[in-house]
């Protein structure tokens, strides 16, 4: 695999002497994909199988099921409770291995599991979180036999309403191995290391006090493994993280939780949140209850206070300020990359372009409809506009001013499946910022609660002792690392079709793709 | 620093079993009775919660509905016996605009008193009917502060009801004339009348009793007067009144006059004689403000433009309580109908010379910001107050028909502390998000279009340039 990190020797050409002493060895990960099933006994099933007492064990239905539906472990009298969630459902009807008609006793009963209707929303529907757990598990995306329809929600609008103009047949022929997904995210030329990530998204800022520490670690491992990036969001910069340093981004929040020269030495990319999307204009919240001891020493506060960052930057009133900022973050770190993280207001085109002249080398958008942690419903649902049109606008307006080539525009908010990534790519970005999938992959349900009291019942959005110990981090690690892959997989398979060599051929590409609510008459390439 | 408008809460729980989103389904044949069950592991122990409940039942028509739907002992049961569904109860609250959603943040709100937060990201549609299909802005780094707020302390939510003169007149160094009255009331927001089909006794005097506590103004149809005060508040009626606008019925006994001249504001409905009458009143109650009441009908448009252009100096424009055109096949939305009217008056040189108000599917605080943004001086709303009592909008507030919220049973320190708790939360949430705006003063973001984004536009304009034309409404 080859380092995007600067060399040792470089590193002591331009880091302080303090900083140096204290780097750790850095910590390989593999990304070989690993079967990694749910940490939870029953997992949601589309359908359910019933087993009735007629059952007389001839274990038919276990040797036809390639599905292994159906066990009868060694030495044990009766089957074990059929493992539903593999079943494909009412697609097997129409094979002959389908277990319900080939069972001599008729003692097999399918159903729709009426619980689906409970899980997801609009926007992640029940079918996009059993795919993206399927794909944590797997490593690949969801076989078709499954008919998972994954790869838009229901939210009637954006990513939902775009779809991709495939030609019939691929211009040329490309295998797996030709194409491409890294993308740079250095293009200034300044000298400044010319890192390159090998697949067009890394991971979200999530703090610690938002997510427990192993959330934390398995989304910069799987960045490891995939030569990508975490980002440790506004809390702080945890001790666990610095065999991780090269594939961290810092986060200068306007909280400034956590935030030290050393701390910003140690990474290659440093992001300015001027804001988010979940939550656009209002500043971090963490609430009183998820502000534990260790999160308070990290953040330098008070326990079971809750932490309201401010909004804005005091010390940020124009793209001046911002350039000072800046200016402050490149002295301090030689070898750094700046992010500067805004919402989407009306004019992100001229805060987008303001951020460029300030010296920024990735403009990250995040779109109002994205966002883990927790946000007033107020300002989830009503400020700031979602993030395909931002991207398309700020994308139209950089390539006008002549500076798209010179800065990396990256988007967030929103962004659940492979499709989403290579639409908002085809939109203008070059790349996106992934969270939430990130922890639908952990086992997140949505079901909104990281917010409130000890935080997430499923052991992913808290830092309670007791629910921390839910999640393994090895398990944790492997499921990020397995939905990367099969999102990858997902990603070559619409550059194939396209027979495009590389993802980077794909930024700004809206012609190839429609909109289901316009005509589509547009000819723009 | 001024004195800054703060409401003073305290929880009020609800006196009904909450009808949660989520239960649980316990189908318990072939339980293991393990010792150590999943649902002792609950994180919100709702499964002992629910134990207690059906022991001590007291309303068999209430199921417990407080999961949290975290799915966890769903999913960690060793004979997978639990299943969790959704409250059939809650699916059927409201209706097609009043969603399950708004009653049950609105019930949240009436409790705590709290801005609702929660994780996980946004869950509803990209964009949809009326008030959902606009966004509205933030500012940064290019415009970080608009207004140079420093902070919410900052942020004034007042705004003036009545004429404001374009200009001033002066004669030797004094004015000319008196400027015209004004009331100044501390959050864009007034109490709407109920409809007949809304209406429970004491509902008034709750009110009355919640506007007075939040200095806001309460409109109350002169025929439920003076029934609509309870004992206490007739004892106390100077202190009440300045929060009535009485709405002049024609079919109802008239108000005394040392009644009328200690509110600040009345309102009489639009037509005939109206504008006759408004001198009338203003002979009789020097100061008072006169609102005319257009109800936005076929032609409620152009009417209420018609009597700005003929001298009201306050406007009260009302849809229907799902803020579309009353009685009209294809009604425009009342976010759009303030546009209209708001556009007419500046074009017409009055906007400043008339306060419009505007009523009707003002049902989250963000419609009241939006409403702003379109054009209205403030809102008026009355359901959202009826809904925190508990009401679920089941539409059988009829003689004989029982009432499952129990409305007929609550009292006034529940009812009141409810209602005021629910206007402070839309206090504290219209602060987020004129906060996120940079705006400073509730005044300025009158028709501040600028501040706000338009699905149809940004469709249009960002979308229309990629994809052509769009195909639907």
């Amino acid at each position: 695999m080859e380092r995007f990190s600067v060399q040792e020797k470089e590193l002591k050409d331009i880091l302080p002497e303090n900083t140096l002493k204290t780097r750790v060895p850095q910590v390989e990960v593999s990304r070989a994909v690993k079967l990694a099933p749910s940490r939870y006994r029953n997992e949601i099933a589309k359908y359910i199988i019933y087993r009735n007492d007629d059952c007389i064990r001839c274990g038919k239905c276990a040797e036809l099921c390639p599905h292994h539906v159906h066990v009868l472990k060694p030495g044990y009298k009766y089957f074990a409770m059929p493992k539903s969630y593999l079943c494909t459902g009412r697609a097997c009807e129409k094979t002959d291995y389908f277990c319900i008609s080939q069972c001599p006793q008729k003692a097999l009963r399918m159903v729709e599991n009426p619980m689906i209707k409970a899980l997801g929303d609009y926007r992640w529907t029940s079918d996009m979180l059993l795919a993206t757990w399927k794909m944590a598990e797997t490593g690949a995306p969801p076989p078709e036999e499954y008919e998972y329809d994954y790869l838009v929600g229901q939210s009637g609008g954006g990513f939902d309403r775009l779809r991709f103009k495939f030609p019939e047949k691929p211009p040329i022929e490309l295998s797996d191995d030709e194409i491409d997904t890294s993308i740079p995210l250095n293009r200034r030329d300044d000298g400044r290391p010319q890192i390159q990530i090998d697949v067009p998204w890394y991971g979200g800022g999530m703090s610690f006090g938002s997510v427990s520490n192993a959330t934390q670690l398995s989304k910069v491992r799987a960045a490891v493994a995939w030569n990508t990036f975490s980002c440790s969001g506004e809390g702080g910069y945890m001790e666990r993280m610095r065999p991780y340093d090269d594939h961290m981004i810092t986060q200068v929040a306007t909280g400034l939780f956590g935030v030290r020269e050393e701390t910003i030495q140690r990474v290659p990319i440093i992001e300015f949140k001027y804001a988010q999307g979940a939550k656009p204009g209002l500043g971090g919240h963490l609430l009183g209850d998820k502000n534990t001891p260790a999160v308070a020493k990290i953040r330098e506060a008070v326990v079971g206070i809750s932490l309201f960052s401010p909004f804005p930057f005091h010390s940020v009133y124009s793209i001046e300020d911002h350039m000072k900022h800046l200016d402050w973050i490149k002295h301090i770190n030689r070898r750094a990359l700046l992010s500067t993280k805004v919402s989407t207001p009306t004019d992100v085109d001229m805060v987008a372009v303001g951020s460029y002249s300030a010296g920024t080398h990735i403009i990250h958008l995040d779109g109002g409809y994205g966002g883990t942690g927790a946000a007033p419903d107020i300002a989830k649902k009503n400020i700031a506009m979602p993030i395909e049109y931002a991207v398309a606008k700020v994308h139209k307006f950089l390539v006008d001013e002549g500076a798209r080539e010179k800065v990396t525009l990256i988007a967030s908010g929103g962004i659940r499946t492979a499709h989403d990534i290579a639409k908002a790519i085809a939109l203008g970005a070059d790349g996106v910022v992934v969270g939430t999938s990130e922890l639908i992959a952990l086992g997140c349900v949505r079901c909104s609660r990281c917010s409130a009291g000890r935080g997430c019942p499923r052991g992913i959005a808290t830092t309670d002792p007791g629910l921390v110990t839910q999640m393994d981090l090895a398990w944790g690690t492997q499921r990020i690392i397995n939905l990367y892959s099969a999102w990858r997989k997902d990603l070559i398979g619409i550059l194939k079709r396209f027979g495009m060599r590389s993802v980077r051929e794909l930024v700004g590409r809206s012609d190839l793709l429609m909109h289901l609510d316009f005509t589509n008459d547009v000819k723009t390439r | 620093m001024p004195e800054k408008y703060h409401i003073t809460t305290t929880p009020v729980p609800p006196r009904l079993p909450r009808i949660g989103k989520h239960g649980i389904v316990d189908w318990r044949e072939d339980c293991a009775r393990c010792h150590n069950c999943v649902k002792k592991a609950c994180v919100y122990d709702r499964h002992r919660q629910e134990a207690a409940y059906i022991r001590n039942l007291k309303y068999v028509d209430f199921l417990f509905f407080e999961c949290m739907g975290c799915f966890s002992c769903v999913q960690n049961c060793t004979k997978d016996l639990l299943c969790l569904t959704i409250n059939s109860e809650y699916e059927k609250l409201g209706n097609f605009y009043w969603k399950p959603e708004i009653i049950h943040t609105t019930w949240q709100q009436a409790e705590t008193a709290a801005v609702p937060v929660s994780g996980a990201g946004y869950r509803g549609k990209f964009a949809d009917h009326g008030f959902d299909a606009m966004w509205t802005d933030m500012s940064e780094i290019v415009r970080p502060t608009r207004d140079g707020i420093h902070g919410r302390e900052y942020i004034s939510t007042s705004v003036d009801i009545g004429r404001k003169p374009s200009y001033l007149t002066f004669d030797e160094n004094r004015m000319a004339a008196n400027p015209p009255a004004i009331v100044d009331i501390p959050m864009p927001l007034i109490i709407d009348m109920n409809p007949s089909e809304f209406t429970l006794p004491q509902l008034e005097s709750f009110i009355i009793e919640a506007v007075r506590l939040t200095d806001l103004v309460a409109v109350i149809d002169t025929g439920k007067w003076p029934d609509a005060l309870n004992e206490d508040q007739m004892r106390q009626v100077e202190k009440v009144l300045p929060h009535i606008a009485f709405h002049l019925n024609p079919d109802a006994p008239e108000i005394p006059k040392e009644i009328l001249r200690q509110t600040r504001i009345v309102e009489i409905p639009a037509g005939g004689d109206a504008l006759k009458r408004m001198q009338e009143l203003k002979a009789t109650c020097p100061g008072m403000i006169v609102s005319v009441r257009v109800d936005l009908d076929e032609g409620g448009v152009d009417r209420a433009i018609e009597s700005a252009n003929a001298g009201a100096e306050l406007l009260h424009v009302v849809a229907d309580f799902n803020g579309n055109e009353i009685g009209v096949k294809n009604p425009r939305f009342i976010k759009d109908m303030i546009r209209d009217i708001h556009l007419a008056l500046i074009k017409g040189g009055k906007r400043d010379e008339v306060t419009l108000i505007a009523g009707g599917g003002i049902a989250l605080p963000e419609h009241m910001a939006k409403a702003l943004l379109c054009g209205a001086d403030l809102v008026s709303t009355y359901l959202p107050l009826l809904i925190a009592l508990e009401c679920r909008l089941c539409d059988t507030c009829r003689p004989g028909l029982v009432c499952p919220a129990r409305l007929e049973t609550i009292d006034v320190a529940y009812g009141v502390g409810r209602m005021r708790n629910l206007i402070a939360a839309w206090h504290l949430q219209l602060i987020e998000l004129m906060g996120a705006m940079g705006m400073r003063e509730a005044r300025r973001l009158r028709g501040d279009v600028g501040r706000a984004m338009f699905f149809e536009e940004l469709e249009e304009e960002i979308f229309g340039t990629l994809f052509g034309s769009r195909k639907r409404a």
